[in-house]
């Protein structure tokens, strides 16, 4: 679902095209194509689509909306809490079962 | 009736005090409606949002919800599956594709039996990773069957960018990105051409907000310019539509008709240009695209523009790919609940012979489908303690 937690950009590639991003303490890579050269920087907080960076987010807003889930994945496990977090970039485009195909995937 | 479990992860995802508020200030404002009236989210994540959290119970009686046919999956025709499935079993052919794709039923199967039969057909997280997949596979071809709305269409164009820029040989695309606006504009015209038994007449639109963080809010413009519906584009959080469906009352109130953004903190009115840049780069428009249960809309449907024909699978292969439009299980009424003309539980199969675990139509088969919400989440009401 298209819940979108803001997640904060902590390393940008050479060429620009990608950068790691911290959700909530979790890291992952994330394409920048689609935004304009020298338009995300260290430290701006974006909005993730199947791996893409889709826009930047106000950074009050973010910090706002970081809170209010903060306090929700406090009452999770480590475990939990990952899942939560990478789900959370989910849409209708790939729904809920695609994180098992992958798994599934994976173990073939 | 069960209680909505707050144990739930993803149930936690909203502030119910937040949520309470705007339950009150709706129900106030409500009273003072001259009629009821009836909001239809376009996008099946809203769908999801409203059901799963209980909203429909929350809000007063005159505000009525009407699902709109809004999930890249549910709108998906059967012959845009038979071919994905026709494709799957072409020679030396990896289909590539994402998410809920894999149950849909075609009129052959689903992409999970052509699978069972020995197609190699894979799911992924992101378009990106037919780069490496068609790396790692140089004899083989990569069709990527691209899905999806606004949203999604720039992530292909990207693809398709770096395909040519990194002259990679073996990726081809099968291109079923649709838009949102054109549907709205169908779905509006064909209840003025029906006789309309269920009185649900739309008077305003949620659009999603994801769509809007591409292509801006500007895409709705027409709506309360020439049709006399507001808009308000709305973020996924409960909370967010909440303030959402507010919004849109306060418009009625007050006498407005205006496009609004509820979703400030990411969505624009123009958008995100570059975005749109490489969506036009890449893709023109389609003349017709067919939707599930809703039929042709024309101008809501894209392709790769000519140029780029050698990528195109639908062109490449077309002498195997089946023409004939195919139409859904008799009793299936997807169709009307597409068009916001029916409620899942008008369906006489509804939880009976179709179930998540044996889908008979797409609106069953996506999690973001009306038919799957309404089966989970239906029989909740809503309620604020842990
Ligand atoms: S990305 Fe968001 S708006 Fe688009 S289909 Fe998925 S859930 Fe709906
Ligand atoms: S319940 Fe199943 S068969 Fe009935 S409309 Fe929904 S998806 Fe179609």
């Amino acid at each position: 679902m298209c819940l979108s937690i803001p997640s904060k950009v902590v390393k940008i590639s050479e060429d620009e095209t990608m950068c790691t991003v911290d959700t909530m303490g979790v890291k992952r890579d994330a394409n920048l194509m689609m935004m304009e050269d020298g338009d995300v920087s260290l430290g701006d907080y974006v909005l993730l689509h199947i791996g893409f960076v889709m826009n930047k987010i106000d950074e009050e807003e973010a910090l706002s909306s970081i809170d209010t889930y903060k306090e929700i994945l406090n009452h999770m496990d480590e475990e939990e809490r990952q899942r939560a977090i990478l789900e959370d970039d989910e849409c209708a485009a790939r729904g809920a079962t695609y994180t098992e195909e992958i798994k599934s995937n994976e173990g073939t | 009736m069960k209680e909505l479990e707050l144990k739930n992860l993803y149930d936690d995802f909203r502030d119910a005090k937040t949520i309470k508020a705007y339950a009150k200030i709706i129900a106030e404002d409500a009273k003072k409606l001259k009629r009821p009236i009836n909001i239809m989210e376009v996008c099946g994540g809203h769908t999801h949002t409203i059901m799963k959290f209980g909203l429909p119970q929350l809000l007063p009686s005159n505000i009525n919800f009407i699902h709109g046919p809004g999930c890249p999956v549910c709108i998906m025709p059967k012959e845009r599956i038979d071919h994905a499935y026709v494709l799957s079993m072409q020679e030396n052919v990896i289909l590539v594709t994402l998410g809920d794709m894999i149950k849909i039923p075609g009129s052959n199967g689903s992409l999970q039996d052509a699978r069972a039969k020995g197609a190699d057909v894979r799911f992924v997280y992101s378009p990106m990773e037919c780069i490496k997949i068609a790396h790692e596979n140089p004899d083989k071809k990569v069709i990527f069957f691209a899905i999806g709305f606004e949203t999604t269409t720039p992530m292909t164009a990207v693809l398709v960018k770096e395909v040519i820029s990194k002259k990679i040989k073996n990726i081809l695309f099968h291109i079923n990105h649709v838009t949102v606006p054109e549907v709205m504009v169908e779905l509006i015209d064909s209840r003025d051409v029906h006789v309309d038994s269920y009185n649900n007449e739309i008077d305003a639109f949620l659009g999603p907000s994801h769509v809007s963080v591409i292509s801006g809010s500007k895409i709705y413009e027409k709506f309360p310019k020439d049709y006399e519906r507001p808009v308000v584009v709305t973020g996924f959080e409960p909370v967010d539509a909440m303030q959402g469906i507010s919004m849109i009352i306060k418009q009625f109130l007050e006498k407005r008709c205006e496009l609004e953004i509820q979703y400030k903190r990411v969505v624009s009115y123009d958008g995100n240009l570059k975005a749109q840049d490489l969506i036009n780069t890449y893709f023109e428009k389609m003349s017709l695209f067919r939707w599930r249960g809703i039929g042709n809309v024309p101008d809501s449907g894209l392709k790769l523009r000519d140029e780029y024909a050698q990528y195109d699978a639908e062109k490449v292969y077309s002498s195997v790919l089946p023409i004939s439009q195919i139409e859904d299980h008799k009793l299936c009424i997807c169709g009307d609940i597409l068009r916001g003309m029916a409620k899942p539980k008008e369906c006489t199969i509804f939880g009976t012979a179709c179930k998540p675990t044996s889908p008979v139509g797409s609106c069953m088969v996506s999690s973001e489908g009306a038919c799957a919400a309404y089966y989970k989440y239906g029989n909740l009401t809503f309620s604020t303690t842990t």
